[in-house]
């Protein structure tokens, strides 16, 4: 905020300042960020509420907009890092607070497959819509991620692939949860560039997600629906 | 055969074949996913030379190494950064020995893949790292034999600039493709049409562009169409998948038919390539094919997407040119 024409975001009431943080997000300008969620803090708002209205619409605006071609990996990217320095802000205070939790999931790359640009996409994407990631990296056999699940009780499982000869291995994974009775206990969501609705299928998986912004919104409504279950 | 620089064999032919697939063929030949199979180089040479062999035998005139994650930052995953030299000398005299083992003209192209890193301004990658990676990886390649640096499978301007730079420092002629995979443009968000213009101010101007790799036959041709647009000037390469992988009994398959590969191999001619090939899923079979398509092929009129999908299948709007119009945002809010 050092150029002299800059904005001052204090003259900006609640509802022109949460737009302003949804395109300060959108133009990945990590600083303003930043400055918004101080600010909105400071005027008494939730750590829970700035999460939501803020940052998770704003990635959510994002979200759309990579999944209709109108933006690209780049500017994901900086969005991203931008909602995670806000992210940072939070992230003790919600603790503090008791928040409500989104969701969580456990995400890797599956065994044989080294490619993690679109996995980590879908984790930062994930993040900005206030869901809690584990992220295995590449490289995964079963045991990693029977291991996190394990651990981390997730509600979602990720399986990223970009390799057309890796990704009959999700099955293996699938199968593996099914052996041991836990495979309805989470959603299992796969993506990866060869990886169509009809492979998803055909190896048991719950969804086939395009790309990250698909995967972000199949795994809200997801957990729309189990809150539904556990409420009705 | 004695060694034709690939400017001249390029002067000399109206067209010229570039080989199939790589890892889907090594795939079939018993590499296991996970392995690198720049490691083949080494131990299974001659399934190496083999393959290099039976893509000659099929009509090629241009042979790809096998070096394509043969930078430091790909073998570093396999923990093979300190081997970048004998990895990539092995690939390209492996090619080099077949090429040379027949009567007719065949370019050894040294092929150069992503470090799957992201670069800066996004990424924490910085150009010079860039630059040196591609220079000591194209160094090694010209050293084996290679004839041409084939940079290939690129997404971001950042990464194709520090590629060209670094590669072009071994003195050898430079092709470069991009993969056009995400609604008609690279991942980065780069269109053919800007990539086209791009190519135009990289650190040496590269002998041929064009596209690999990328979603199937169609779309690829949708993509050289707009490349071709762009640069009615530019030789266009176009090295497509060999259809769409499908999951069948627990093995992938790719889609396309040696008569598809055919039918697209003359398309792409029409539609302005001067060097066609074939990228995943590519056999020696689709590649026969293809010779003999292109060797009885006059070039037709360039055609209209209704024509290209008709024939090779359908192409999503957004290659088709048809932009998302950018979002409406109210900017008097700010600045």
């Amino acid at each position: 905020m050092s150029d002299a024409g800059d904005l001052d975001l204090n003259t900006l009431n609640d509802e022109e300042l949460t737009q302003q943080v949804h395109d300060d997000l959108y133009d990945g300008l990590k600083e303003e960020v930043e400055a918004a969620v101080h600010i909105l803090l400071g005027r008494g708002w939730t750590p829970y509420k700035v999460l939501t209205e803020a940052l998770v619409e704003g990635m959510r605006i994002v979200g759309i907009d990579f999944r209709d071609g109108i933006l690209f990996v780049p500017e994901v990217l900086l969005a991203a890092n931008s909602m995670k320095a806000g992210m940072l802000i939070l992230k003790p205070l919600l603790a503090e607070t008791g928040a409500p939790r989104v969701g969580k999931m456990v995400i890797g790359t599956v065994k044989g497959d080294i490619h993690d640009i679109g996995k980590n996409l879908v984790g930062m994407m994930m993040e900005g819509a206030g869901f809690e990631v584990i992220d295995l990296g590449i490289n995964n056999p079963v045991e990693n991620y029977l291991a996190a699940i394990e651990e981390h009780q997730p509600d979602i499982l990720g399986m990223s692939a970009l390799l057309t000869t890796t990704m009959p291995y999700m099955k293996v994974v699938i199968d593996t949860l099914k052996e041991k009775g836990v495979r309805d206990d989470y959603v299992v969501l796969v993506g990866g560039a060869p990886l169509n609705e009809e492979f998803a299928k055909a190896i048991g998986a719950d969804s086939y997600c395009r790309d990250a912004a698909v995967a972000v919104e199949t795994a809200k409504s997801y957990m729309a629906r189990k809150h539904n279950q556990l409420n009705a | 055969m004695s060694r034709i620089a690939f400017p001249e064999l390029l002067k000399a032919r109206p067209w010229l074949l570039a080989d199939g697939a790589t890892g889907t063929n090594y795939f079939m030949m018993g590499l296991t996913s996970g392995d690198a199979p720049e490691m083949w180089n080494f131990d299974h040479p001659e399934r190496v030379r083999d393959l290099h062999k039976r893509f000659i035998a099929a009509g090629a005139d241009i042979i790809l190494t096998n070096s394509f994650g043969g930078n430091r930052y790909r073998l570093k995953l396999h923990d093979l950064q300190d081997r970048v030299a004998d990895v990539n000398i092995a690939a390209a005299k492996n090619a080099r020995a077949e090429a040379d083992a027949v009567d007719r003209p065949v370019i050894v192209a040294g092929s150069v893949g992503p470090t799957g890193e992201i670069f800066q301004p996004v990424g924490a990658f910085s150009h010079a790292d860039g630059v040196a990676a591609f220079e000591e990886q194209a160094h090694a390649l010209k050293q084996g034999g290679a004839d041409v640096i084939w940079i290939e499978t690129m997404s971001g301007k950042e990464e194709l600039e520090a590629a060209v730079e670094g590669a072009s420092k071994c003195g050898l002629p430079i092709v470069t493709t991009m993969s056009f995979d995400t609604n008609g443009c690279t991942m980065m968000g780069i269109t053919p049409a800007k990539f086209g213009e791009m190519a135009t101010h990289l650190a040496v101007i590269p002998a041929a562009i064009g596209a690999n790799c990328g979603t199937g036959a169609a779309e690829l041709i949708a993509t050289v169409l707009g490349i071709t647009e762009a640069r009615p000037d530019a030789v266009v390469v176009a090295k497509g998948n060999c259809g769409i992988p499908q999951y069948q009994d627990g093995h992938i398959h790719y889609s396309g038919t040696p008569e598809l590969m055919a039918d697209y191999a003359r398309i792409a001619i029409d539609s302005g390539a001067r060097i066609i090939g074939g990228c995943c899923g590519t056999s020696p079979d689709h590649l026969a094919a293809m010779r003999v398509a292109l060797e009885a092929h006059t070039k037709g009129a360039r055609p209209q997407i209704a024509e290209v999908e008709a024939r090779l299948g359908t192409v999503s709007d957004l290659a088709k040119g048809n932009a998302p119009k950018p979002r409406d945002r109210d900017r008097d809010r700010r600045r």
